[in-house]
């Protein structure tokens, strides 16, 4: 009439289902196709995809690429490594290595740049903080995500993908200027800014 | 001396051989517990930030070896021994190959050790997910393969006990559900360890320079091993969700049918979950981790969600029949909450579903990822999944594979009765406190969240101080629980009071007996209104209703706050 789950049933146990089950099994397979429409519907309205440019890349040639960034928009130095300050609209490079990320950079808020990951040696995770935004920096890879800062402050890169014995001294900064102060600071190009080279 | 013993309890014929690679497997298993145990205190008083235990070389070490132990020594050595109750006990049947069994244990064993020691000695500072190009002692990754290589074995010669089992009609009808429960975990089993080998080997080589690995393939076939072993957890836990119900009140299946094909839906998408790891890696596209971070369209997701109304269902109906049928919840208020194994049962089944599950398949959400992944939410989910669901699952079943397997009494009853309720405490505010420090972006894995060696000084709010104490407390807490289920197994296995062969049949009352087989419910009769339809059907279940409603309204909460939370950031993508 009725058994337990470890005694064995009849040949055919293929039967009808009771009311209650089978309308849970309903509503949980809603929600599922819910769950599961929540991610296309993200893609068409959201702001914040993991989708970017992705292509494979020598670490080598990330370096480069990096070191001819820094190059072009070094303004500063900070704790001894460069600050960059680019364009909006332009591709920005961040390079992560044990046990640091380079260079410094600094942004405008409101203005659309894209921000190329990578790593020259181990994975290395990009957090950032306080705000909470997380990716992965496989090395090999190059990640480019576009972004759009939104408020002005001063933001920490943690490392969150252990990377070695240095690991939790792996932290970098993006510094966000406000929209106006930005204005002017372009009136005034790189007054009061060491111009001292970077590391490279 | 007879190759079988009759169980005095249950009646079932027990191969010997079944009893020992059961015991074997369930030792091993206990001592891994324990040193990850030991390891867990370790990283967790270091993780106190007021405590700061550990160096950093030291915490890594230890946050290795408390990986390496807890998720694939503890985990699997148990779930070896569950392959074997669940097949040659379960069903009446010899193990056909018992050479190769304790070949395989020992394959095992040796892998384990190999491992024990490259961690030990600092030769495999990699933790547990041992990302290429980070690199470990050769040892460490042949140790993986040899005790892959292993349970692989077991698996096969699962296979082949129900085979036997089957040609010999030691059993009639269908496979138990518990047993079919049991299968679908060996074949999910046996595809994540083939996704082990062909990881762990090209990564063996690579240790020894004689290759390259790619760090983003490794990343992708190294979470088919890493998650896909979760969901051999998943589905052994919920066997085992059915083997508690029904030896502690009797539990019914509701429909065969529901609960199998929740099961098949297990082997068929879960193995997608590797995506789970990969939504914010640069190597894969938006198609790609939609599709497969959804496990096919959330089917997995909807395989836990009926298993997480069947089997309080089950219960209902069990207790109804036991005559606790007053209002929705009268079958609660008269369970045997008494019974350690029923009370990890429920505890189980609750925190892995509303904190282990809810968070899971949130933070699983391809862009919702950007606000979990690596960070404290990430082991915050799991805790509540793989430790407060599946161990401690494994740790109520203990309470009867004790006197039932060993034919020992439990020693320190009283201690055990309340190991559950100290270790689902202390897991339950552990497992929060971290998901809630993870919303503010502490990352896992870390040392030192104070920074105070770093170039830049990055500070948390001082409420992520107080959460993380809160975390610290919960974890001592639970700690406490596992060394009592240590003490408690130990003492009951080695020195525990021997069953009298006369006081553990029909109607005995001895403590640690399963009072679902000795005390059963009532047999049905055709007027029972109560528990049957008209049809013939059991049901219905209104109480097992507005719990699972109750769930699905914390779920839909849960799950779209974090949407909510993430459309702050700034735009991305």
């Amino acid at each position: 009439m009725y058994r337990t789950g470890i005694e064995p049933p009849e040949r055919v146990w293929w039967k009808k289902v009771e009311r209650h089950e089978k309308v849970w099994v309903w509503i949980a397979f809603a929600w599922c196709m819910v769950l599961f429409a929540m991610m296309p519907v993200w893609h068409l309205r959201g702001g914040q995809n993991p989708s970017g440019i992705r292509h494979r890349v020598d670490p080598a040639d990330f370096q480069a690429r990096v070191a001819e960034f820094v190059q072009e928009y070094q303004v500063g130095t900070d704790n001894g490594l460069p600050v960059v300050a680019p364009p909006p609209g332009s591709h920005v490079y961040l390079q992560a290595s044990q046990f640091a990320w380079i260079p410094v950079v600094r942004l405008r808020q409101g203005a659309e740049y894209t921000l190329h990951l990578s790593s020259l040696d181990v994975n290395h995770g990009f957090a950032l903080y306080p705000l909470n935004i997380n990716f992965q920096v496989v090395p090999g890879y190059d990640y480019g995500l576009r972004i759009v800062p939104n408020e002005p402050g001063e933001f920490h890169v943690m490392c969150n993908e252990f990377c070695g014995i240095g690991h939790h001294l792996m932290v970098g900064k993006i510094i966000v200027e406000p929209a106006d102060a930005a204005a002017e600071a372009v009136d005034a190009p790189a007054a009061g800014v060491s111009t001292a080279g970077g590391d490279r | 001396m007879s190759a079988f013993r009759t169980c005095p309890t249950t009646g079932l014929q027990v191969h010997r051989t079944a009893d020992r690679l059961i015991k074997a497997n369930a030792v091993v298993a206990t001592v891994a517990l324990l040193v990850g145990g030991i390891a867990a205190v370790l990283v967790l008083l270091t993780r106190w930030e007021a405590v700061l235990l550990l160096e950093a070389d030291m915490f890594y070490r230890m946050l290795t070896v408390h990986g390496m132990n807890m998720l694939i020594f503890f985990i699997i050595f148990f779930e070896m021994a569950v392959l074997y109750f669940a097949s040659a006990v379960l069903l009446n049947c010899r193990v056909p190959a018992p050479t190769t069994g304790w070949v395989a244990f020992v394959l095992m064993v040796v892998g384990t050790l190999m491992v024990e020691w490259t961690m030990w000695t600092g030769r495999a500072d990699v933790l547990f997910t041992s990302y290429v190009p980070l690199r470990a002692h050769p040892l460490f990754y042949l140790g993986v393969i040899l005790f892959a290589v292993g349970a692989l074995t077991v698996v096969g010669h699962f296979f082949a006990i129900i085979t036997v089992a089957r040609k010999e009609k030691a059993y009639e009808g269908s496979l138990p559900l518990v047993t079919y429960g049991a299968l679908t975990a060996a074949a999910i089993a046996a595809v994540t360890l083939l996704h082990g080998a062909i990881i762990y080997i090209p990564t063996f080589l690579w240790s020894l320079d004689l290759m390259h690995v790619d760090a983003q393939m490794y990343r992708l076939i190294w979470w088919g091993l890493g998650h896909s072993s979760q969901q051999i957890n998943v589905a052994a836990m919920v066997s085992i969700w059915y083997l508690l119900g029904a030896l502690t009140v009797g539990a019914v299946v509701l429909n065969e049918k529901v609960s199998r094909t929740a099961f098949v839906l297990y082997v068929l998408f879960i193995s997608m979950a590797s995506a789970h790891h990969l939504l914010v890696d640069p190597g894969m596209g938006p198609s790609w981790k939609v599709w497969n971070t959804s496990y096919f369209m959330y089917m997995a997701v909807l395989a836990s969600m009926i298993h997480g109304f069947t089997v309080p269902a089950g219960t209902e109906l069990g207790m109804r029949l036991r005559g606790a049928t007053q209002g929705l919840f009268g079958w609660l208020k008269r369970a045997p909450w008494g019974d350690p194994g029923f009370s990890s049962l429920a505890f189980s089944i609750v925190v892995f579903g509303f904190v282990g599950g809810i968070t899971g398949v949130t933070f699983g959400t391809e862009q919702i990822n950007i606000i979990a992944h690596n960070t404290l939410r990430i082991p915050g989910h799991f805790h509540a999944t793989v430790v407060s669901g599946t161990a401690m699952a494994f740790m109520g079943i203990t309470y009867y594979v004790i006197p039932l397997i060993f034919r020992r009494e439990i020693a320190f009853y009283p201690l055990a009765r309340i190991q559950p309720y100290i270790f689902a405490i202390g897991m339950l505010i552990f497992s929060m406190a971290m998901t809630f420090a993870g919303t503010f972006g502490v990352p896992r894995r870390h040392w030192d969240i104070g920074f105070t060696q770093a170039l830049f000084q990055p500070e948390f709010t001082p409420a992520v101080n107080l959460i993380i104490g809160v975390m610290a407390v919960g974890g001592l807490i639970a700690i406490a629980g596992g060394a009592i289920y240590i003490v408690v197994t130990v003492v009951s296995v080695f020195f525990g009071r021997k069953m009298a062969a006369d006081d553990s049949g029909l109607g005995a009352t001895g403590r640690g007996l399963p009072p679902g087989i000795t005390n059963p419910p009532r047999a049905l009769k055709p007027e029972d209104k109560e528990v049957l339809q008209p049809s013939g059907r059991l049901g219905p279940v209104p109480g097992t209703m507005v719990l699972v409603l109750i769930f699905l309204a914390a779920f839909i909460l849960y799950y779209f706050v974090n949407w909510m939370l993430l459309s702050f950031l700034w735009e991305v993508g």
